[in-house]
Parts: C-alpha cells; structure tokens; sequence
C-alpha cells in the first residue's frame, strides 16, 4: 500500500517536474526568439527540415486517409440514402481534426524524434556545454529556430494535407464509388465554413509548437550516453504524440 | 587570476567537493591531480560556471562569480577557452567551421580575416591539411588537437583542458602535451590541466595540486609535490612510477 502510494507520489511529481521543465523552455525560447543574433541561417535548415523533408510522408499520409474516409463514409451514408454528403463529410473530418492531427503525428515521428536525438547527442558528448562555454546560448541556438520552423511548417504542412486528403477522398468517392462530381464538390463547399478549416490551422500552431517543444526538452535533457539518448527519443515521440492527441480534444471541446 | 575558496559541491547523497580552496597562478601551467572519479573535472566545471558550488565562493580577478547571472557568465566566458576530454566539436560541422564557429558567433571579424585566423590556429595544431573533414573522420588525436584548435581561436586569457591525454598512446599524449604547453608559453596564458598523469604533470607542470577525498591535500612546484611527506600523495605518486606489481595486485 505504501508502495503503491510512493509510486503513485513520485509518478505524480516526475509529471510536475517535466511539465514545469517543458513550460519554461517554452518561456525561454520565447525570450530568447527577440534577442540578436538572429540566425536566419538555422532557421531556413531547420524549416527544410521539419517541412520540406516531411512533405512526402504527409502526403502519403494524407491520401490515403482521404480515401479510406471516403470508403467508410460511404457505406455509413448509403444505409439511409445520404451518399450525396460524402464530399461534405470526407472534407469536414480532413479540415478539422484529421489534417492537423496526422500532419503533426507524421511530422513528431520524423523531426520531433530527430530534434531529441540530435539534441541528445550533443547533451551527452558535452557539445551542448561546448557551446555554453563559448558563450553561446544553447536554448539561442538549437531550441529557438528549432521551435519555431515547426510552428511555422506544421499548419503549411496541414493545408497540403487537407488538400491531398480531399483529393484522395474525391479519387475514391468520385472515380469509383460513382458519386456525382458535381454533388460531391457542392456539398463540400455548403458544409465547410472557413472556421473549420482555420480551427484546424490553429491547432497545427499549437500541435507544431508541442512536438518541437517536447522533442528538445527530451533531448536538451538527455543523459546517460546512446542508451540515454534513445531513451529520450522514445520518450519524446510517446509523450509529444499523446499531447497531441489530448491537445486535440482540449482545444475541440473548448474553442470549437 | 582566479582564486576558488572553501567549494563543497554534492550530487544527491555523493559528495564530491568537501572544501577546495586553491589559487590559480596567473601565466602559469597547473596541474590538478588525483585518482579517477575525485571530482578533478566538477572541479573545472566550476571555474567556467558549467556547475555551481553547493557552498564556497570563485573570484576571478578579485570578483565573486558565484552569483553570476547567464549573461555576466556569457561576457566572462569569451575569456575563456576549454579542452572537453571527448574535444566535443560539432558533428554537424567540418574542422574548420568548428574553430570558425566562436569567431563567427563573437568577433567582427570580416570572413577573410576569420579563414586567415583559422589557418593560423589550425597550423600552430598541425591541421591544416584536416581543415575540410568533418569530426567523424578524425581519430581521437586529432580530435583533440582541432578541439585545441578552437579553443583558441578567441585567443583566450585562461584556457582549461579536462584530461587531455587520456585516451591517447604514449607517444601522442606527449605530443599533445608539447603542443599544450608551447601554446601556453606562445601567448602567455594561464593554463589549467585536469590529469591523472603523474609523468606528464611532472615534466609538464608550473603547480600541482593534488586532490583526494574532495580536498587539496598538497600544492606546489613539481619539486615541492616530490618531497611532500603526505601519505597519499606519496602513494599516488610511487605507483605511478613503478606500475603495477603482481604481488601488490593493485595499480592506481
């Protein structure tokens, strides 16, 4: 019973402690986002590599999410006549929770998982306390452009992802399914308010600024050589995934 | 100058420091000793600020910086150069860039002037002709002689070096140690080595100071840590002498 209670107890403060860690990351990449100098340079590396580098993935990705809701839409719609949605409805679903959500999970198993080895890496050959020692701020130079390429390319990420989503939705429903194009794309633009989709954008921010944020502080934290640093990348990956997905509901049930 | 007085640090239960006072000499090579694991290198990582005292206090030139903020430490810093024991240069980047880097990051320095300088550090290290290889390719000397290499390239007033030897065959550890001290000598620095290489320090070294247990337990010239009477030092410094003997079974 102790036991239990001990576990639970150091459970309930290890959340606290990384949850604090991770908020004031976020604070300190903040602050130091404003103070020269302002490395344009990483920046751009890190934005080909969180977005342009994920492209492929997200498409893929995108597609064939499209076309499996146009599928299983289509057999719930058909049972009571209402084929003539289905645009409306792969559309709705795409723009407001699968685009941004799977856009973002892609983008954490790809560049969040990266950011934490990396940053690891450098943690545990001391290569992060080179830089302090050279009076360069690490959180300056690795977390800031870090942080902020993914804000920036997870929501332009999630726009592609929308689009090719629709896309494959209409390929399916359209070209085999024999839905009428017309009605298809009608129904979609009755449906579909701009607020859907800019729910959706706003969530890629957030779901972007998460990823980024835990990615670094997992790897930022590291320790104990290529175990550790493993370790981190697990860690990073389940922890940004799942607040992703909590995230998700968060901010549905509240904003939207 | 820098000077470090009564330091106590711990790592959870694990005490490490138990009360260091020790006064670095300007323009001078010196030497911390002691067995592996006594804290030689936390003991570093307190004069730049990588680790803070539990208790105690570090004066450089006669200003406590114990309770320095980041950005006090960031313009002291540039004063500064450090040897990591792994070199940790940048992965990411080739030879040069990684001595390029503290100049890009901290003078003004137009980009000719900054390539001039890198071959300048990169020659004195022998590494001009390595220039263009990323860390990767490096063996383990070389790796710590381009570490050297950045390390100066700010041309710092004190540069400190965490183990640089170890690792390396005899031969290169005194090359290695050559190159220390010569560039030392060059631009009048004050050096301090963290090494647990009784042979190199005395050959080596301006001061030693020899840790055990988290205290100093003897200081001075080569000379005057040759005739310390201190059981340990004198321990410490017999084994290293004679190597290991089998029916002593043991080697420091």
């Amino acid at each position: 019973m102790v036991g239990l209670l001990q576990y639970l107890g150091r459970l309930g403060l290890n959340f606290v402690s990384q949850a604090g860690g991770m908020a004031l990351l976020f604070l300190t990449a903040l602050a130091y986002t404003v103070k020269p100098p302002y490395r344009i340079r990483l920046f751009f590396k890190q934005m080909e590599f969180v977005g342009v580098n994920s492209l492929l993935v997200v498409v893929l990705t995108a597609l064939f999410s499209g076309m499996v809701i146009a599928f299983q839409s289509y057999r719930a719609l058909s049972k009571f006549g209402g084929e003539t949605l289905l645009g409306g409805l792969v559309a709705l679903s795409l723009v407001r929770e699968l685009g941004p959500v799977l856009t973002s999970l892609m983008v954490t198993a790809r560049a969040g998982s990266a950011m934490a080895a990396e940053l690891g890496t450098m943690r545990v050959t001391e290569q992060i306390d080179a830089l302090e020692v050279m009076a360069v701020n690490p959180v300056h130079y690795l977390v800031v452009p870090r942080f902020w390429a993914a804000v920036l390319m997870v929501p332009l990420l999630t726009v592609i992802a929308d689009l090719v989503g629709i896309a494959g939705g209409y390929l399916v429903g359209v070209m085999l399914l024999k839905v009428d194009a017309g009605i298809f794309i009608k129904k979609m633009q009755e449906m579909v308010e701009w607020m859907d989709i800019s729910s959706g954008i706003y969530k890629a921010f957030v779901f972007g600024g998460l990823l980024s944020i835990i990615g670094c502080y997992k790897g930022y934290n590291a320790s104990g050589g290529a175990e550790g640093v493993g370790r981190a990348t697990t860690e990073a990956v389940v922890i940004a995934s799942v607040s992703i997905l909590i995230g998700d509901y968060i901010m549905t049930s509240l904003l939207f | 100058m820098v000077e470090l007085i009564d330091i106590h640090k711990s790592f959870g239960e694990h005490v490490v420091l138990r009360g260091i006072s020790l006064k670095i000499p300007t323009g001078k090579l010196t030497f911390i000793m002691g067995r592996s694991g006594t804290g030689k290198s936390v003991l570093l990582k307190h004069i730049i600020g990588l680790l803070k005292p539990d208790r105690g206090r570090i004066l450089i030139d006669g200003q406590d910086v114990t309770s320095f903020s980041d950005r006090e430490w960031q313009k002291l810093r540039k004063r500064f150069g450090f040897l990591f024991q792994e070199g940790a240069l940048f992965d990411s980047m080739t030879v040069a860039e990684n001595v390029a880097f503290p100049l890009w990051e901290h003078s003004r320095l137009s980009k000719r002037e900054i390539e001039e300088k890198v071959a300048e550090k990169l020659s004195v290290v022998g590494l001009l002709e390595a220039r263009d290889k990323y860390p990767s390719e490096l063996s383990g000397g070389m790796k710590k002689r381009a570490a050297l290499a950045r390390a100066l390239a700010l041309e710092p007033e004190i540069i400190l070096f965490d183990e640089p030897t170890t690792g390396l065959d005899p031969i290169l550890q005194v090359s290695i140690m050559k190159l220390i001290r010569d560039t030392q000598r060059r631009y009048g620095l004050t050096g301090v080595v963290v090494s647990h290489d009784v042979p190199i320090a005395m050959g080596a070294a301006d001061y030693i100071a020899i840790l055990h247990e988290g205290r100093v337990v003897a200081e001075g010239t080569p000379d005057e840590i040759r005739r310390s009477e201190h059981p340990f030092v004198k321990e410490f410094l017999k084994s290293a002498f004679e190597g290991c003997h089998p029916e002593e079974g043991q080697n420091v």
